[in-house]
């Protein structure tokens, strides 16, 4: 009797696929990932599996005997997340072999990812895996498969620009306060205005090092408040000459009608510290930060519009990558595929 | 790679400098092309400690395009090595030293104007807001400025040493010394003291420093030709014949 070899599978859904409301459906929390796996391990002709679960994405990797093996795939998929099969039958997508391949490391290098480019989505392959791994749920081909996607994304990572350059506001100027001050765990950051944008702001500095942080508030409760989130000092508006003279980092993000910083207030804060740059993050509109303090030396002045462009030029440079790791991880899958094609024929992998 | 192929071209033109030094018997410092390559040679030894301590990102490139410059240059004017001076030390080791230190701090001066231009390049580019292209590889402002300071300390010590040990045999000998090379050497080395006191006071930061050290080197170089054609006693040896 003639042996049909296994189908290597990817099945799910993602921010490409379904709309937001079907993704809060399917956004599975731990509890119910552990009873998506227990059915997939009880379902009949699936040998291997692995969930890989992100906040934009639910997807199976698996190696089954035969297609029968999918309708059950998919009411596993229903029965846990709540989704009715219309829903389903529209934001799942099923790839098989080759494709299932190419689009795994498509996703662990970022290039399936809302933000193109991103890091994170690496490790959280990375964990979705060792959690398959912990639990015996992978077998030969998906241990193949995965540590070959690794190394694509490393290669992907090192060797082409497709995560170069920051794509948010906050750390468009985190990067930008690195190319000033290159350390950041030693630069002081005042905080000027106790708004949402510049405690953001001020967290995208504390995630590379930076721990003086002081805000500033018109009312220094509200200071003492947004101070207590950003774990820093607090000031009242009317102490901003003394901190402007001390700090390398001013974000400012009020909504004041008028220039909060002003060139002579500027003027006179670097004056005492003349051989420090000094880095000015306008976050407001209208904007805090006069735009002459930019003719001042050693002065360093960003605004939104700024930051949005630059974040906006990376972004564009990024997808410009795009089709040059495409074209790298076409060949890494071909280069795969016969591999696993010969794992999938194996006896006893059908 | 670059800074083997940096430390490769570093070893042969050290190699050459040797074989010149064996020849004349001293310092391969016996005319404008020997001490041109000098120069580059010095900027590139200091380069090696300074890169490694900092790991300057691009200071490789500029010292590697400009040591080589300095080179081919003084290889394309072979006026600057027709002849040579022989026993231009009075077979005096402490004026070969002093001659050696005070050529040496050149090429930290040297080093100092490439950190200086990449500070004006890095200012510029974050200043004008563009931030792509070879500006990306620049190392920050304040790392820059770091180094600039200490440079500049290095190379005011380097040829405060020398100029001490020069003036404690120049005083037995007063007329050793031709006035235009005392006034150079000396104008040379007070303008970098100035400096170096300017700096470390805070009056002369960021942008201007940087211009001022790019002008000063600029003359200071130019000061090298009087420097060397007012040496005393000088015995000219015909190396090339016109």
């Amino acid at each position: 009797m003639a042996t049909h070899p296994s189908i290597l599978f990817q099945l799910g859904a993602s921010h490409h696929t379904a709309p937001l409301a079907v993704r809060e459906k399917l956004a599975i929390d731990a509890a119910r990932a552990s009873d998506l796996a227990t059915r997939l391990g009880q379902i009949t002709g699936v040998r291997e599996f692995a969930l890989v679960n992100t906040c934009n994405r639910v997807e199976l990797y698996g190696v089954a005997s035969t297609a029968d093996a999918f309708p059950a795939l998919h009411a596993a998929l229903g029965a846990v997340t709540g989704c009715t099969p219309a829903e389903l039958d529209s934001a799942v997508t099923l790839r098989q072999n080759h494709a299932a391949i190419g689009h795994l490391f498509a996703v662990a290098s970022g290039l399936d990812s809302q933000i193109v480019g991103e890091t994170e989505i690496l490790g959280q392959v990375k964990q979705a895996y060792d959690a398959a791994l912990a639990q015996h749920w992978t077998g030969p081909v998906l241990n193949r498969v995965f540590q070959k996607t690794f190394q694509a994304a490393k290669h992907i990572r090192t060797n082409t620009g497709i995560g170069a350059g920051q794509i948010s506001i906050a750390t468009v100027a985190v990067d930008l306060a690195g190319r000033i001050f290159g350390e950041l765990a030693h630069t002081k950051i005042l905080v000027v205005g106790a708004g949402d944008i510049g405690l953001k702001t001020v967290q995208a500095f504390q995630s590379r090092g930076a721990t003086g942080i002081t805000v500033a508030s018109r009312t220094l409760a509200k200071a003492e408040e947004a101070a207590a989130l950003a774990g820093g000092w607090a000031l009242s508006l009317a102490d901003l000459p003394e901190a402007v003279a001390g700090a390398d980092i001013i974000a400012s993000s009020t909504s004041s009608p008028d220039f909060i910083l002003t060139r002579e207030l500027i003027a006179a804060g670097i004056k005492r510290r003349p051989a420090r740059p000094l880095f000015l993050i306008d976050l407001s509109l209208p904007r805090d930060v006069d735009p002459a303090t930019a003719e001042l030396a050693n002065v360093f002045l960003y605004n939104l519009d700024d930051l949005a462009e630059i974040a906006e030029e990376n972004l564009a440079q990024r997808e410009a990558e795009v089709a040059k790791c495409q074209a790298i991880l076409a060949d890494r899958t071909a280069a795969l595929w016969p591999q696993v094609a010969h794992s999938l024929n194996a006896p006893g992998t059908s | 790679m670059l800074n083997i192929l940096l430390i490769g071209g570093w070893g042969f033109q050290w190699l050459g400098l040797y074989q010149r030094g064996l020849v004349g018997r001293g310092c391969p410092l016996g005319n404008t092309f020997e001490i041109v390559q000098f120069v580059a040679w010095s900027a590139m030894l200091v380069y090696f400690f300074v890169g490694s301590t900092f790991r300057v990102s691009l200071l490789g490139l500029f010292t590697a395009g400009y040591a080589a410059t300095l080179a081919l240059v003084s290889l394309l004017i072979p006026q600057w090595d027709l002849v040579r001076g022989q026993k231009l030390f009075g077979n005096n080791p402490w004026i070969e030293a002093h001659a050696a230190l005070a050529v040496f701090s050149y090429g930290v001066f040297g080093l100092l104007t490439l950190t200086s231009l990449m500070q004006l390049l890095q200012n510029w580019s974050l200043k004008n807001k563009r931030l792509n292209g070879l500006f990306w590889f620049l190392p920050s402002i304040v790392q820059l400025e770091q180094i600039n300071y200490r440079l500049v300390l290095l190379g005011v010590t380097l040829l405060s040493i020398s100029l001490s040990v020069g003036a404690s045999w120049w005083v037995r000998n007063i007329e050793s010394v031709h006035l235009p090379k005392l006034m150079v050497t000396v104008g040379v080395w007070l303008a970098y003291l100035i400096v170096l006191l300017l700096r470390w006071r805070g009056r002369l930061v960021s942008v201007r420093f940087a211009w001022v050290c790019l002008i000063l080197f600029g003359l200071a170089l130019l000061s090298l030709g009087p420097v060397n054609a007012n040496r005393h006693g000088y015995q000219p040896v015909i190396l090339t014949p016109r």
